[in-house]
């Protein structure tokens, strides 16, 4: 037996415009499109792929977030995750808070590997993998492009600012995806109807002994500066003329 | 006493760039006392590259063959029995910070601040949040140690000049730290040479999925040349395999702010434009005049690129 276990977080759809709320008290939600967010559709898909060449026999997604967080990970069993459980939450938690959770579904679970997303597209915080991976005194191998596992071991290709590394690390261990680790498969139909009859599983945060109040306070939310409006040349001689004038040529 | 301390990133030898960035960064708050701490095989040039940077204290050496190679697992607990004495641990918000900094967080037991793009005071910070389509003013408690990564784009990099004291922490450091052995560096592809690094280039020229084959971007390498610039593109030239990974500008990629931003059939997506807000100048070469590219561009050209650019290359002679 050996398990994976998938983050999937619930966040405004990549395709939206945020904007943010006049009052500056967060940003427009309401009637705004949810999904995945997708660097953990990428690790589901990854984790699916792993039990598919036999490297591991289930896989779990797992989700801290409101009731309706649900829709995201019925979505994760109808591309074909075994179960899951939602550690329901009436608002957003830090990541430190979410490592603690996971940490403690790992206590429950434990899986040999934990694949999260790198970032959530929401807060952009790139932090929950590494924490988790430091709480549970594991490798962490983040920002993958290629996993390949073999005898207990895992040998992983990340996207660095310098280009590609590849590290080695023991198993169990966290990995957190980048964008190129593999393209997630669409769900079909017959499998939104067999999703519905996959286990799930409520969980209440505060059911599980951890301190989850966060150390950080958001005070306000505002508008990012707009850019001047610019011009538009008509070639190449006055796009010539404009940068000159801007001493750029 | 706001005392922080700055993790070095190091390759080769030489100091980021991003390390002076965190220094002026840490020079915003009023006060502040700042140390910069490298962890390396041998940490001798950096060290002093790291001295001369005003504004800084002292520099702390860790030496330990164990640190030849930048692994978040192997550092972490080492950054962390330094960063007893100091309020405050910041390091870069590029993939070593970004990898290394929430596991010392967490080893602290603290939360982590990420991508501060400006200072309010010591405990209040600026950010982005969804893509940089909303900032958020963020307060952290007082009572707690702030471990934070610094978005360079935000951030001139610290002058030179400085002197510095050079110490060496190698025993609170591996006095207190369990170096782990789970975790192996393999390999890294040879870095690109002779060309601007695109993280601090002031110039960089971007090709999108318009080009259409490795074969074709090279026209933006030509163009970069001209120019004296560094080569980005967008991640739909990147997954399509004409350009490579490290060269991906945007939310996912690299977020820069070069003097001049040169957009070649790029559409101008969300996740692209966040990485390059801060450019000075942004210039938008694409053949749709509805691209939301030209909402950002400070010049806009609509037209082929095929046949732009190479006129465009020749026009600067
Ligand atoms: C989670 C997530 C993270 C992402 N992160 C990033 C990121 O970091 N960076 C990033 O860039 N993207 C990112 N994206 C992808 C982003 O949403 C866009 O898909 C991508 O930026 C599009 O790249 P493009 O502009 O090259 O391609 P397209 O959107 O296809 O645009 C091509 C443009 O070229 C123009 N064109 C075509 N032919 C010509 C011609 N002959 N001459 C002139 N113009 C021409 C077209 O008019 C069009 O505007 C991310 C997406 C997601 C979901």
């Amino acid at each position: 037996m050996s398990k994976i276990l998938v983050g999937l977080k619930r966040v405004v759809d990549y395709n939206v415009r945020v904007r943010v709320k006049p009052d500056g008290s967060g940003v427009v939600t309401d009637g705004i499109k949810m999904s995945i967010n997708p660097f953990d559709e990428i690790a589901l898909e990854e984790a699916l792929r792993i039990k598919e060449q036999g490297g591991a026999t289930e896989v779990i997604v797992v989700s801290i977030g409101a009731a309706e967080t649900q829709q995201q990970l019925r979505t994760g069993l109808a591309m074909g995750a075994d179960r899951a459980i939602l550690v329901q939450a009436d608002s957003a938690v830090e990541p430190l808070v979410a490592a603690k959770v996971f940490l403690k579904l790992i206590e429950k679970e434990a899986p040999t590997i934990v694949l999260l997303g790198k970032q959530a597209i929401d807060d952009d915080n790139n932090q929950t993998g590494q924490m988790l991976a430091a709480l549970w005194q594991r490798p962490q191998a983040t920002f993958a492009s290629k996993i390949e596992l073999a005898g207990g071991k895992a040998k992983v290709t990340r996207e660095v600012d310098a280009g590609l590394e590849t590290i080695e690390v023991d198993l169990p261990a966290v990995f957190t995806t980048d964008l190129r680790l593999n393209e997630p498969r669409y769900v079909k139909l017959p499998d939104i109807m067999k999703a519905k009859k996959k286990p799930l599983d409520i969980i209440a945060l505060d059911t599980l002994g951890i301190e989850t109040a966060g150390q950080f306070k958001t005070l306000k939310y505002e508008a990012p500066a707009t850019r001047q409006k610019g011009i538009m040349v008509k070639d190449v001689n006055e796009l010539i003329a404009a940068l000159k004038q801007k001493g750029l040529v | 006493m706001t005392k922080i301390l700055i993790v070095a990133e190091h390759a080769g030898g030489k100091l980021n760039a991003a390390t002076a960035k965190c220094v002026t960064c840490a020079t915003a708050i009023a006060g502040a006392e700042i140390d910069i701490a490298v962890f390396a095989a041998d940490a001798g040039d950096i060290a002093a590259q790291a001295a001369a940077l005003a504004g800084v204290k002292k520099v702390l050496t860790v030496e330990n063959a164990a640190n030849a190679e930048p692994l978040a697992a192997v550092l972490a607990p080492q950054v962390a029995a330094v960063a007893a004495n100091y309020t405050h641990v910041f390091g870069p918000s590029t993939t070593f910070g970004k990898d290394l900094m929430p596991r010392v967080a967490a080893l602290l037991g603290v939360g982590q601040l990420s991508d501060i793009m400006a200072v309010e005071s010591a405990y209040r910070f600026r950010r982005p949040v969804y893509a940089g389509n909303a900032i958020v003013t963020v307060e952290a408690p007082q009572d707690k140690k702030l471990v934070a990564t610094v978005r360079a784009a935000s951030f001139q990099p610290a002058a030179s000049g400085g002197s510095a004291a050079i110490e060496s922490a190698i025993e609170s450091a591996s006095a207190a730290a369990d170096i782990p052995t789970h975790t192996r560096f393999v390999s890294r592809s040879a870095p690109a040479t002779g060309r601007p690094d695109l993280q601090t280039a002031s110039r960089v020229v971007s090709g999108g999925r318009a080009l259409g084959s490795a074969d074709n971007f090279k026209i933006i390498f030509g163009l970069a040349d001209k120019l004296k610039a560094g080569v980005g593109a967008s991640r739909a030239a990147v997954d399509s395999g004409y350009a490579a990974n490290e060269l991906q500008v945007g939310q996912t990629g690299k977020i820069i702010s070069p003097e001049l931003y040169v957009a070649v059939g790029i559409s101008g997506a969300i996740q692209h434009l966040t990485g390059i807000k801060d450019a000075r100048t942004i210039v938008a070469i694409n053949k749709d005049a509805e691209a939301p590219i030209f909402e950002v561009a400070d010049i806009g050209l609509v037209g082929d690129l095929f046949k732009i650019v190479p006129e465009l290359e020749k026009a600067l002679g």
